[in-house]
């Protein structure tokens, strides 16, 4: 394996065990994404068709939410001597990048596999002819927003106002992936193609990938 | 080596408009270890910031490792650099053993490595500790043994006794005496004067961001 994967894997490794002992993801963000998904149902009038209608929706509104709060999740934080550290170790920056963004990807595919059974449980939308079909929709979402997590935290790390500014950056910035996963299914279920979609998707992760890459190193510099 | 480890010329730091650092000469040759004194405030940690090349002066000239400062030649020596802050660089919720594991892991070294390290700093028997739930003391003896894992040719240590007891200590003399027979340099911060004395060749003086 190379220097540059062994070192990206090691990070999504860390970041991953952090996660598993801090347990901010599994114990914070998906029962309340889990809440979101049940309280939608007790606040409507209760029909069935309505509810249907509103399936996927609430599903991508729920895991663009919750998913951010993943992504930009306190756990993913480095402190200043943590970062120093890595930099003089030599740890390439983009590989840092990459690291991150795995396992935030990693995080997100759980919410979107533990929300998909309690939206069809809750809300019993009209069956998708073929759900195999919206796995790549659904890889390339989450891929989107964990690299759009690890950019606008390292974007605004040491900011004071961190918490408030990361999630503004990234809103406008995940319109293209929640249009283009909604589009899919939307197509998926009239029985159509989904190319385009899956394009822009593509075209968005790219240019997040792109951005993420070209700023790795500045943006490690000035965060030291 | 027969280049200085770190000669650093008329440095100046300004974080805005205030001034940290002012005009700091600095020379550490091959073997040598030097430590810095001076009270709270007075630019110390910048210091080891502008030698750890992490900090960019605003003006003067440097070089480390043979690397020109201000210039992306630093990233080619970073690797060869160990530095202990005044935080030490862990991950509370990793244990001792997994924050060195995982350094050696990025840095390219073995896992065996990393845990014979562990056992030298005397913490084989916390191995398992979460580095949140450990003391201070511990948490700075993981810094320590990180520099005897990778053997870096230039230590920094900044506040290097703080939290530390006298067995702790004796690590910092092994960390410098390998330092030294490396032809390495080492350059110490401390608030311990008597202590900082025995451990240096010669101590530098900073007030006021500028060396006295």
């Amino acid at each position: 394996m190379s220097r540059f994967w062994r070192q990206a894997l090691q990070v999504a490794k860390r970041d991953l065990l952090v996660e598993g002992r801090a347990g901010e993801g599994v114990g914070i963000v998906l029962p309340f994404g889990a809440l979101a998904v049940f309280v939608v149902p007790l606040a409507t009038s209760g029909s069935a068709s309505l509810l249907a209608d509103l399936a996927a929706p609430v599903y991508w509104l729920v895991t663009l939410l919750f998913g951010m709060q993943l992504a930009l999740r306190q756990t993913a934080t480095e402190t200043v001597p943590q970062r120093r550290l890595l930099v003089l170790l030599g740890l390439d920056p983009v590989a840092r990048f990459v690291g991150r963004t795995l396992s935030a990807w990693v995080l997100l595919i759980g919410l979107q596999l533990v929300l998909i059974p309690l939206v069809v449980l809750f809300y019993e939308p009209e069956p998708v002819p073929t759900p195999a079909l919206m796995l790549p929709a659904l890889a390339l979402y989450a891929l989107g927003l964990a690299m759009l997590g690890t950019l606008a935290g390292d974007l605004t790390v040491g900011l004071r106002t961190r918490t408030a500014l990361a999630p503004m950056l990234a809103a406008p910035l995940a319109v293209p992936l929640v249009m283009g996963a909604s589009q899919s299914l939307i197509s998926i279920s009239r029985g159509e193609g989904i190319l385009t979609w899956t394009l822009l998707l593509v075209a968005t992760d790219l240019a997040l990938a792109v951005a993420g890459v070209v700023t790795a190193r500045p943006l490690e510099e000035t965060a030291t | 080596m027969t280049d200085p480890i770190v000669q650093l010329r008329d440095i100046g730091v300004r974080f805005g408009t205030v001034p940290v650092l002012v005009a700091v000469d600095l020379t550490i040759a091959p073997g040598e270890v030097v430590g810095v004194a001076g009270p709270n405030g007075s630019g110390k940690t910048t210091l080891l910031g502008v030698v750890a090349t992490l900090i960019r002066p605003s003006s003067g000239t440097g070089r480390v490792l043979g690397a020109a400062l201000g210039t992306d030649d630093v990233r080619r020596v970073r690797r060869r650099i160990g530095l202990s802050g005044h935080e030490p660089a862990v991950y509370p919720d990793l244990t001792l053993a997994e924050n060195l594991r995982f350094v050696a892991r990025v840095a390219g070294v073995t896992v065996e490595a990393a845990d014979r390290a562990l056992a030298d700093v005397g913490l084989a028997a916390a191995a398992d500790r979460p580095a949140g739930r450990s003391s201070h003391g511990m948490q700075r003896r993981i810094d320590l043994a990180r520099m005897l894992m990778l053997e870096p040719d230039l230590v920094l240590l900044d506040e290097a006794h703080a939290g530390l007891d006298q067995d702790a200590e004796v690590i910092i003399d092994v960390i410098l005496e390998r330092t030294r027979r490396r032809r390495g340099g080492a350059l110490l911060v401390s608030h311990d004067a008597e202590r900082l004395t025995r451990q240096v060749d010669r101590v530098l003086r900073i007030e006021a961001g500028a060396t006295v």
